[in-house]
This record gives C-alpha cells, sequence and structure tokens, in this order.
C-alpha cells in the first residue's frame, strides 16, 4: 500500500514538474484567462475575433505580471 | 505539399526535438563511456519500448475522445504553459539572472557522478548504469513525445510531426556517433528561447480557439485573420520577451552576468 502511495505521489510529482515546472505562477496566470474566457464565451456568448484578441492580449499582461513578481522576488530573497 | 501551417509544425518539432535529443545523447554518452555500454544500452532501449508504449495511449486517448475544440483547448493550455515555462527561462538567461545551459559541464557532471557511484548489479546489469540511461532517455523523450503529440494532434498532421522529430533523431544520432563528444556547438539556449516562443505562440492560438467548447455551436473560435494571426502572435511573444530582457538587464546592470553574443537571439 505505501509502495503504490509513493509511485502516486511520484507519479503526480513528475506531471506536476514536467508542466507547471519551476513557476507555477505561469499556469495560474493562463488558467485564470481560459477561465475568465470560458464564462465571456459560455456566459455571455461572446464569440467575436475581439474577444479572442483580447484574451490574446490579456495572455501577454498576465506573462510579464508573472515574470515580474518572479524576479522581483528573488531579488528581494537576494 | 506542405503547407506553411505544416511547415512552422515541422520546424518547431524538429527544433525542439534536437535540443532535447543533445541534452540525452549528453548523458547517454557520459554513463556509457564511463560505465559501459551494454547496461547504459538496455537503459535506452527499455526508455524507448516505455516511450512508444507512452504515445500510443496518450495519442490514441486523446484523439478518441475529445471533440475537436476540447482537444484544441486542453493540447493548447497544455502547450502554452509548457512554451511559457521554456520562455521564462530563455527570457531569465538572455537577462544573466540565469546561467546558461552548458553541455560541456553537464557532460563533466555526469562523468564525475558515474564515476562515484558504486556498483549495485541487478539482473546481470550495472543497475546505476540502466537507471541513469532509462531515465535520461524517457524523460527528455516525453517532452518531445508531448510536443509531437500536441502539435500533430491540433494540426492535423501527426505524419509530418513524428517525420520532423525523427529527422531530428537521425541527425543528433549521426552527430553523436561521428564526433563521439557532446554537442556542445548546438546553439541550445537560443534553439529554447526560439522553441518557448513557437510553443507560446501556437498555444495561444489553439487554447483560445479551443474556448468554443463552451459556445451554443461547440465550434472552435475564429481568429482576426484566420492562420496569420500567428505571425502576430510570434512578434508579440518577441517583442514583450526582448522588452522584458531589457528591463531586467536595465534594473540591475552590476548583478547581470555578460551573456555571449552567439547565445542571444
Amino acid at each position: 500500500m505505501d509502495r503504490i502511495g509513493r509511485f502516486v505521489r511520484g507519479f503526480g510529482r513528475f506531471w506536476y514538474d514536467f508542466i507547471v515546472g519551476d513557476d507555477p505562477k505561469i499556469a495560474i496566470a493562463v488558467a485564470v484567462v481560459l477561465g475568465l474566457g470560458a464564462v465571456l464565451v459560455g456566459t455571455a456568448g461572446a464569440t467575436g475575433v475581439g474577444v479572442v484578441a483580447a484574451l490574446a492580449a490579456l495572455l501577454l499582461v498576465a506573462f510579464t505580471v508573472a515574470m515580474l513578481v518572479d524576479v522581483g522576488a528573488s531579488r528581494r530573497r537576494g | 505539399m506542405l503547407t506553411s501551417a505544416e511547415w512552422a509544425l515541422a520546424v518547431t518539432v524538429f527544433i525542439a526535438a534536437i535540443v532535447e535529443l543533445v541534452e540525452t545523447l549528453t548523458i547517454v554518452l557520459a554513463i556509457g563511456l564511463t560505465r559501459g555500454w551494454r547496461s547504459t544500452l538496455t537503459g535506452v532501449a527499455s526508455a524507448l519500448l516505455a516511450l512508444t508504449a507512452f504515445t500510443a495511449i496518450a495519442g490514441y486517448s486523446l484523439a478518441t475522445w475529445l471533440p475537436e475544440a476540447a482537444l484544441q483547448l486542453a493540447v493548447g493550455a497544455l502547450m502554452l504553459v509548457f512554451g511559457l515555462q521554456w520562455l521564462r527561462k530563455a527570457v531569465l538567461r538572455s537577462s544573466g539572472l540565469k546561467s546558461l545551459h552548458d553541455e560541456e559541464e553537464e557532460f563533466r557532471a555526469t562523468t564525475e557522478a558515474a564515476r562515484k557511484a558504486g556498483t549495485d548489479t541487478r539482473l546481470g546489469l550495472d543497475w546505476f548504469a540502466f537507471v541513469v540511461a532509462f531515465k535520461g532517455v524517457f524523460l527528455e523523450g516525453v517532452e518531445i513525445v508531448f510536443i509531437v503529440i500536441t502539435f500533430g494532434l491540433s494540426a492535423d498532421s501527426m505524419p509530418v510531426a513524428v517525420i520532423a522529430a525523427c529527422a531530428a533523431a537521425v541527425v543528433v544520432l549521426a552527430a553523436g556517433v561521428a564526433i563521439h563528444k557532446p554537442l556542445s556547438n548546438v546553439p541550445e539556449n537560443t534553439l529554447k528561447y526560439v522553441v518557448g516562443l513557437l510553443l507560446a505562440t501556437f498555444g495561444t492560438y489553439w487554447s483560445l480557439e479551443g474556448l468554443g467548447i463552451f459556445s451554443e455551436s461547440n465550434e472552435p473560435l475564429s481568429w482576426l485573420g484566420d492562420d496569420w494571426a500567428l505571425v502576430g502572435l510570434l512578434v508579440a511573444w518577441f517583442a514583450l520577451s526582448r522588452a522584458l530582457v531589457w528591463h531586467f538587464r536595465r534594473q540591475a546592470p552590476a548583478a547581470t552576468a555578460p551573456v555571449p553574443a552567439t547565445q542571444e537571439v
């Protein structure tokens, strides 16, 4: 049982490291923007090219914020 | 005749596979030359078998169970997160905030570890050599498989993606056999930057298209200019990454280590 638990933990850890990597802020930023997009498309019926372009711009902003927070935090830590 | 989208796909997969395979070759050479080839190559062959099974299961599951828009959303989102991780590291490396990947150093470190490791024989194999070769090939291979599957399925051009990855394997293997040492002259950091940009571009395009799964029609959303939007996205991600590099370098010039010109995009 302990062996299975270790395998499951190891398996989960592997995929977390593989996809999320060192900085979970980026995965969170992408999830937030896509989640917002899902709400806009699903509830407001916003499917125009303008909405797609705006969400793309939001992804760029989200990445910028994640990078600035990341570098700022590591500089503060010294 | 390949379309422009298929060419872009082939180039992305080829470059990404080259980067991963160069790293794999370094590990395999370091272990093989230090601990002997029999156990190392058994590890390599076992990893290739495991990768084949993983590819078949993952590819079949994704292609069979997900509708088009959901597939684009799922693989696009994964590709986007994955690509932005690569882009993040590339920005940090170009800013001098993260050290550049060095195959010679990697080779030295792995060789040293292989020399120091004790002897543990299992199933008639040098277990250290087997495990390190297996892990090296499997972990780097999963990244290639991931890119091949996501690109191949999203662009509906699996053969192009597979051929591009196989071509990269032939090139790296031939170079490795010919020179018998790590391929440290490959501009790996630049290639990683390019792959990060391309993954972020295609990931943005497909994941936002895939949001159409939540619409009444369940059809993928459209981009202004259709496929031409990819060019706009690539320019936007490139411009943003350069702006971030410029900002981080300007912020702390004293703390920023010089980055060799050949490694710059």
